[in-house]
């Protein structure tokens, strides 16, 4: 780990992630004692679970120039519809919950993918409307009720642990075999992103999406692809959501879309499009998360995460755009 | 001269009822540099567009290699080994050197992996054959200007370029940049691929080209050797009319002040700069880039404001702290970017004109749209804009009409001080004439005008006075009636060490 943070694996950006996260672990640590332990890795790993596979489906749209808030509303529509839909129908199959739920995913990416890909509509507006539709939708649909009863088989889950620890005041903390799902999915984005042509494709169009057409990418089908494997996704963090909270729930995902666009926006991912990486948007998002779950540690009232993560987002993209200002004004080679 | 590799014959294309090319004839051969030149909208870019497959002819022949060419599309001329490097370069500035120059080479293969070290090598071994000497692993968006077009050149060469089409490569380049482009350009020369520059400057053709076509309205105007053209006679072909290349001198003698700068200084950028600007004067700033020429205008129109030094206006000392404070005192500033810093692309011609002026069309809180209009009317028969009307809007005209609007945009302010950045840079000859008579008329009238350019023929042609920058202070200051533009240039790059520095 320690030889992996280096500045040459790291851009300046992330280091500086890094540097915010050590010196905010100090302060907490300093508070509580009990911070320093295999337990707050555990926990800290259980909150930043879906947040990162959000996250992740999020940088790549902002690298290819695009946005996307109308995740929280999707997750919550799938999640619900599919645990609805087992319920009414006395389905009780694993597979089946993850297969439904990420395809609902993917029809709601397919949406998005016309809306800004076909009909060319700005990527906020669009992802607005969506996210008001599917939103919108499911408060019809569930009349704003939680559903308490998961399928047994897909709640068994929930108890499926890694490992455990237990702490000297006899506290367990037990690490859930889902963090296995947005590590894959980590190494798949970072691969992808890095690797294939197809990545490189939405940091092309991201950079310039008329140089990216006259060099013969495939903006449409790219754009396309990205929205569409998005949506499936997410769908697919959405159910996992429902099983670690053991229940679902119509609403309770809203309003995660400013999180999860913060992370991404500390972890070096530019607003404007064309840069950023997996590694600084985990970092992103684990600057996030233990913001949101330690500031009660500081003493700062829990009212306030919610201006703590406005003002990230705020510092966060100020940096970025003096930053690209610095780069426009600097010499050049 | 080598064999024929690209052969145009009677190309015709009109957009709607406009007839874009009316039967233009061209040849290019291998190992030659090819101008083609022509004022803005002779049909040069279009025609461009047809060899590019961009667009397809109305009529005529399109033959590469002797292959009659029908109905291809852009990927079809690329396979033929005809590359198009545009104005904008078309690079990624997020990614770096190596990838720009191995992604068209990449994606054509079809390959779905991508091969960093391939690239790199890749790239690396491009850069080798033209001697350019950039980073490979640095982002494209650090690079300079002449940098860009250096990867751009490189993806060309990759692609298998054997024809090179460069629109108007010099635009944003220093004369040293120009130059080094030059060099590269004999080297692929000598490769025995064929160039072809779109361009109108004077200067660059007779330096650089081995045979010259010249459009006007969409037909062949001329064509033939370089060595069958003289600068006269290609002025006349390009516009159609003679224009007279002569030094300015003010009609009256008068020498009543209306600027004076003493020991003006923004640290880093200039150091004690003092002139005098009178009556009928105009002055020329020049210098190499970084010189602090640019400066010295920004300084003056209050964008970075100097930090000591005195300002004074018809005799009065004033301080400039601000572009408010410019303003107030009717001071104008034509910035050397105009798609960017100085028209609204997407508005209209009046809209872009009143865009300086518009409190003064405000009457009881609302606005006279029909003062505007006026106005704008008045000033396009004023300085000759070729626009039909006010309403259309300033994306629509050429570069020359663009900056003869930015350039009305000041003078409805009724400006006391006129500070022009590279007036004329992607102007033609024709345009460029109109503005330099406008200038010199402004300056008759009592306006004060300064002219920052790297252009040393116009600045000769156009200032009386030339302040020659050096490291941030005042090298020379010249008449201009004391010399010529070989003279300058030879001062300009440190040749002749004349007084001082």
């Amino acid at each position: 780990m320690g030889r992996f943070l280096t500045r040459k694996n790291l851009t300046r950006n992330e280091m500086l992630v890094v540097y915010i996260i050590a010196a905010l672990s100090l302060m907490i640590g300093a508070v509580n004692s009990a911070f320093f332990s295999m337990g707050t890795v555990i926990d800290t790993a259980r909150s930043m679970l879906v947040t990162v596979i959000f996250a992740l489906c999020e940088m790549a749209i902002i690298i290819s120039g695009g946005i996307d808030v109308s995740f929280p509303a999707i997750a919550c529509f799938s999640l619900y519809s599919t645990i609805a839909f087992m319920n009414a129908y006395h389905i009780d199959s694993v597979a089946f919950a993850f297969f439904f739920s990420g395809f609902l995913g993917l029809l709601w990416g397919a949406l998005n993918a016309i809306l800004i890909a076909k009909f060319r509509i700005p990527a906020l507006i669009a992802t607005l409307g969506t996210s008001s539709l599917a939103s919108g939708a499911i408060l019809v649909i569930s009349g704003g009720k939680e559903i308490s009863m998961i399928p047994p088989s897909v709640d068994a889950l929930s108890q499926q642990f890694l490992f455990s620890v237990t702490n000297a005041s006899g506290v367990k903390s037990s690490l859930t075999v889902f963090i296995l799902l947005p590590a894959a999915l980590c190494l798949l984005f970072h691969f992808v992103l890095r690797h294939t042509m197809f990545g490189r494709g939405i940091y092309a169009i991201g950079g310039d999406a008329d140089a990216a057409r006259i060099a013969g990418f495939n903006v449409f089908r790219t754009q396309c692809i990205l929205y569409m494997a998005a949506g499936l996704i997410i769908g697919i963090a959405a159910i996992t959501h429902a099983i670690l909270m053991r229940n679902a729930n119509p609403s309770n995902l809203m309003g995660s879309e400013m999180m999860v666009i913060a992370a991404v926006v500390i972890g070096g991912t530019r607003i404007t499009g064309g840069h950023g990486s997996v590694v600084g948007t985990v970092l992103g998002v684990l600057l996030i998360t233990l913001v949101s779950n330690n500031l009660i540690m500081l003493n700062v009232p829990n009212y306030w995460q919610t201006f703590a993560v406005g003002l990230i987002i705020v510092i966060g993209t100020s940096i970025t755009s003096l930053r690209a200002k610095r780069i426009a004004l600097s010499p050049k080679i | 001269m080598g064999e024929t590799f690209l052969e145009l014959k009677g190309i015709k294309k009109s957009f709607g009822g406009v007839k874009a090319l009316r039967g233009v004839d061209l040849t290019v051969n291998k190992g030659e540099i090819h101008c083609l030149a022509g004022e803005n909208g002779c049909g040069k870019s279009t025609l461009i567009k047809v060899i590019s497959g961009a667009h397809a002819a109305d009529e005529g022949e399109v033959r590469i290699e002797g292959k009659l060419m029908q109905n291809f599309s852009p990927i079809d001329a690329i396979r033929m080994g005809v590359q198009v490097i545009y104005q904008d370069f078309a690079i990624f500035p997020n990614l770096t050197v190596a990838e720009n120059i191995a992604m068209n080479r990449a994606l054509e293969s079809g390959r779905k992996r991508m091969d960093w070290k391939e690239s790199r090598k890749l790239a690396v071994g491009a850069m080798e054959q033209i001697g350019a000497r950039i980073d490979p692993d640095a982002l494209v968006e650090r690079l300079s200007v002449a940098h860009k077009q250096m990867v751009a050149i490189c993806r060309a060469i990759l692609g298998e370029a054997r024809l090179l089409i460069l629109d108007e490569p010099t635009t944003a380049l220093t004369a040293k940049e120009v130059e080094s482009l030059f060099a590269v350009l004999k080297k692929l020369k000598a490769k025995g691929i064929a160039i072809m520059i779109v361009t109108h400057k004077i200067d660059e053709i007779f330096e650089i080209a081995d045979r010259l076509t010249i459009l006007r309205n969409g037909e062949n105007a001329a064509s033939g050797d370089i060595g069958e053209f003289d600068r006269p006679a290609f002025i006349k072909h390009m516009t159609g009319r003679e224009i007279l290349e002569t030094k300015y001198r003010p009609e009256n003698p008068d020498r009543e002040e209306i600027l004076r700068v003493e020991g003006l200084t923004r640290r880093g950028a200039f150091e004690n700069v003092s002139f005098a600007l009178n009556r009928g004067d105009v002055l020329g700033i020049t210098g190499l880039l970084g010189s602090g020429r640019g400066e010295i205008g920004e300084a003056l129109f209050g964008l970075a404001p100097a930090e000591s030094g005195r300002i004074f206006l018809h005799g009065k000392e004033i301080r400039i702290r601000s572009v408010g404070d410019a303003a107030a005192h009717r001071f104008a500033y034509v910035p050397e970017d105009r798609l960017t810093q100085g028209l609204f692309l997407e508005r209209s011609i009046s809209d872009n004109i009143a865009a300086a002026s518009v409190r003064s069309y405000f009457r009881h809180g609302r606005l006279q749209h029909g003062a505007i209009y006026d106005a704008a009317v008045g000033w396009i028969r004023k300085i000759s804009i070729a626009a039909p009307s006010p309403a259309p809007p300033a994306r629509t005209l050429s570069g020359g009409n663009q900056q003869k609007v930015v350039i009305a945009k000041w003078l409805n302010t009724d400006p006391a001080l006129l500070i022009l950045n590279g007036p004329t840079v992607g102007v033609d000859v024709g345009a460029k004439a109109d503005i330099h008579q406008l200038l010199h008329q402004l300056a008759q009238n009592g306006v004060g005008v300064i002219v920052i350019s790297d252009d040393l023929s116009e600045l000769v042609q156009n200032c009386n006075q030339i302040i020659l920058m050096r490291a941030g202070r005042i090298g020379l200051e010249l008449e201009s009636a004391e010399t010529d533009e070989a003279a300058l240039s030879g001062m300009l790059n440190g040749k002749v060490q004349k007084e001082g520095s």
